[in-house]
């Protein structure tokens, strides 16, 4: 049945046809109908990541003018450039589902929309960037791959182009860890410092646990999301102990241990009311970082302004030549 | 594969880091040998001159991450920084062949004092706002781009090689900024304002970019490089064409003095270099053994 046919079966029709779409693992494409909640849902999740793209510019940007080799600053200059990419590509996604981009700006700028907690900790030393690469784009891509088979086309064809570059992000950030873990003491000592401060925060990417997660059930039924934030956590810990090792690193947690009864690693409980407390606004740069997006909003709205009229004066003109 | 997370410690297929970062030496497999009759410390002091036009300017334009008025101007922005830094890169590597010290580009931009620093003052100068940032590299990409497509005809080889892929990328620089400056000259009467504001901010070091200096000349004379002055006509020619549509005129703000006749290339700055290169330099400095 076609969408067009069930149309003129009505409301019910519809949430059949939505129904059998899901059911079948096909996509969900714009101009389909969709359930309001599926709708709503979507768009607080797509915003929601684009925020966080664009966010997650600032804690990397902070190094740029400060990178200690070019190849370096080139590559954190091109890394941040496609963060903002990535924000442009999903804002699109959520253009498909009826909103508009500025709407969703505002919506961040005034706190009525979330990005990821992660981005208002602050990068210290320069190896926050290779940290930030190995395990915030690492825990983001155990996250974002199972979203290449989002229900929603638009969002899932968004996510494999994002995916693929994450991937590059997370090999060049591992890549300079392992040559600065080669250099002098003092840089393996930033290593381990940056990964003492990330980790942590790395884990609660992947939401409370699944008993504090109240939206995950209506989510997984709608194929919007695949597994569980638990299950997304241990997948990311149990990727990531062999690499600390390969890097020589110790992750801050005494409880982690293999566990062969399992066959997974065991690890500890991260502190959830800190992971409240910073997605309640009062993380250490939670101000810093929507301040920065409000003052980049308002000190260019006379550029804004500017285009704008000049698109219109062009119109005009284009107007006077025709007639 | 399910999982991008697991190709993190495969020890091949380098081929796909991110475009222009995955190499150490931007020339490596360059032939390096100075052609007969260059001087090797001219021809290293020259592309010293270009290289930290570029460096400077990259540096600027890349202080405006996270703070542009729209998503694809941030792009933008960081693109033509990027190029920019990509040109110091191989500007730098061929100035420390070319001059015997075998000093790499890292050695070159990190570990050289202001008075070594031979970028015009142009480059310096703090960025402003987006209108004083256009006008600067409109000034800037107009005039670089000039001198780079005549040093596509240079006799050392790696300069034109290095010469005719920046003519592409420079040729959208300009592009960039023309059209930005025309619809900030041509949009409210704020941004006639600011654009008018910020060519008049950068104006008077405009002439200071076609004045040669000993080296330049010595290396016209080598068929190597270029002679400043012979831009001028162009250049005065392009930014007819942007400031014509943009309403804007040509500002009368008189040129910057120098310091005993001396100026950027010679290593004689505006203040403003200092605290960049403190901020730029600052952590490679403090670990002199480190490898990035």
């Amino acid at each position: 049945m076609t969408a067009t046919e069930a149309v003129a079966g009505g409301e019910d029709e519809l949430q059949r046809h939505f129904d059998a779409t899901i059911d079948h693992d096909q996509r969900v494409e714009p101009r389909d109908w969709m359930p309001d909640g599926y709708r709503g849902t979507l768009v607080r999740q797509i915003a929601q990541h684009a925020h966080s793209e664009i966010i997650g510019m600032q804690p990397e940007a902070n190094w740029i003018t400060r990178a200690p080799s070019l190849r370096r600053k080139a590559i954190l200059l091109a890394k941040v450039q496609d963060e903002a990419g990535h924000g442009l590509y999903l804002y699109s996604a959520t253009e498909t589902l009826g909103v508009d981009r500025t709407d969703l700006t505002d919506k961040l700028v005034e706190g009525r929309q979330k990005y990821s907690s992660i981005f208002n900790y602050p990068t210290l030393n320069f190896a926050d960037i290779g940290v930030i690469g190995w395990l915030v784009d690492g825990a983001a891509i155990v996250n974002q791959v199972p979203l290449c088979r989002c229900s929603y086309g638009p969002y899932a064809r968004a996510m494999i182009r994002v995916c693929k570059e994450e991937s590059f992000h997370q090999r060049q950030g591992y890549e300079l860890l392992l040559t600065m873990m080669s250099g002098t003491d003092e840089q393996r000592r930033m290593v381990q410092d940056a990964t003492d401060r990330w980790w942590w925060p790395s884990l609660m990417m992947f939401g409370p646990p699944d008993g504090d997660s109240p939206n995950t059930r209506q989510s997984m039924a709608w194929g919007i999301k695949r597994h569980t934030n638990d299950e997304l956590r241990q997948k990311f810990v149990d990727m990531t102990v062999p690499q600390a090792e390969t890097l020589g690193v110790t992750l801050p947690d005494p409880g982690l241990a293999w566990n062969s009864e399992r066959g997974h690693h065991d690890f500890g409980e991260p502190d959830w009311d800190e992971f409240k407390r910073v997605l309640h606004g009062n993380g250490p740069c939670n101000a810093q970082r929507v301040e920065r997006r409000r003052a980049a909003r308002e000190d260019g709205q006379w550029v804004r302004d500017a285009a704008a009229a000049y698109a219109a004066k062009q119109a005009d003109r284009e107007r006077g030549a025709a007639v | 594969m399910d999982n991008a997370y697991e190709a993190l410690v495969e020890s091949e297929g380098d081929t796909r880091w991110a475009f222009g970062t995955g190499f150490d030496d931007p020339l490596a497999g360059v032939d390096a040998t100075v052609p007969a009759g260059v001087d090797g410390p001219d021809l290293g002091a020259y592309c010293l001159m270009l290289g930290d036009d570029a460096l400077i300017l990259s540096h600027r334009l890349s202080e405006w991450c996270t703070r542009a008025h729209e998503l694809e101007d941030e792009v933008a922005l960081a693109n033509i920084s990027l190029d920019l830094l990509g040109q110091t890169r191989m500007l730098l590597a061929r100035a420390g062949q070319a001059d015997g010290s075998g000093r790499d580009e890292d050695r070159l931009a990190y570990f050289r004092d202001e008075e070594h620093f031979r970028n015009v003052r142009l480059c310096e100068l703090p960025g402003g706002d987006f209108g004083r940032t256009i006008a600067r590299l409109l000034v800037f990409a107009s005039w670089r781009l000039a001198a780079f497509n005549r040093l596509g005809e240079s006799r050392d080889p790696v300069l034109a090689a290095i010469a005719a892929k920046a003519v592409k990328e420079l040729t959208y620089h300009r592009d960039y900024a023309a059209r930005w400056l025309v619809r900030l000259g041509d949009g409210t009467d704020h941004s006639h304002q600011r654009a008018r504001e910020g060519l008049e901010a950068v104006w008077p070091l405009v002439d200071e970019l076609f004045e040669p200096h000993d080296v330049e000349r010595r290396m016209v004379g080598a068929g190597v490089g270029v002679d400043p002055a012979s831009l001028r006509e162009e250049f005065d020619a392009v930014l007819g064409q942007v400031l014509e549509p943009a309403g804007l005129a040509t500002p009368e703000t008189p040129a910057m003095g120098r310091v005993g006749g001396r100026a950027g290339r010679d290593g004689v700055h505006t203040e403003h270099l200092g605290y960049l290169l403190a901020e730029m330099q600052g952590l490679a400095r403090a670990h002199p053994e480190a490898t990035w």
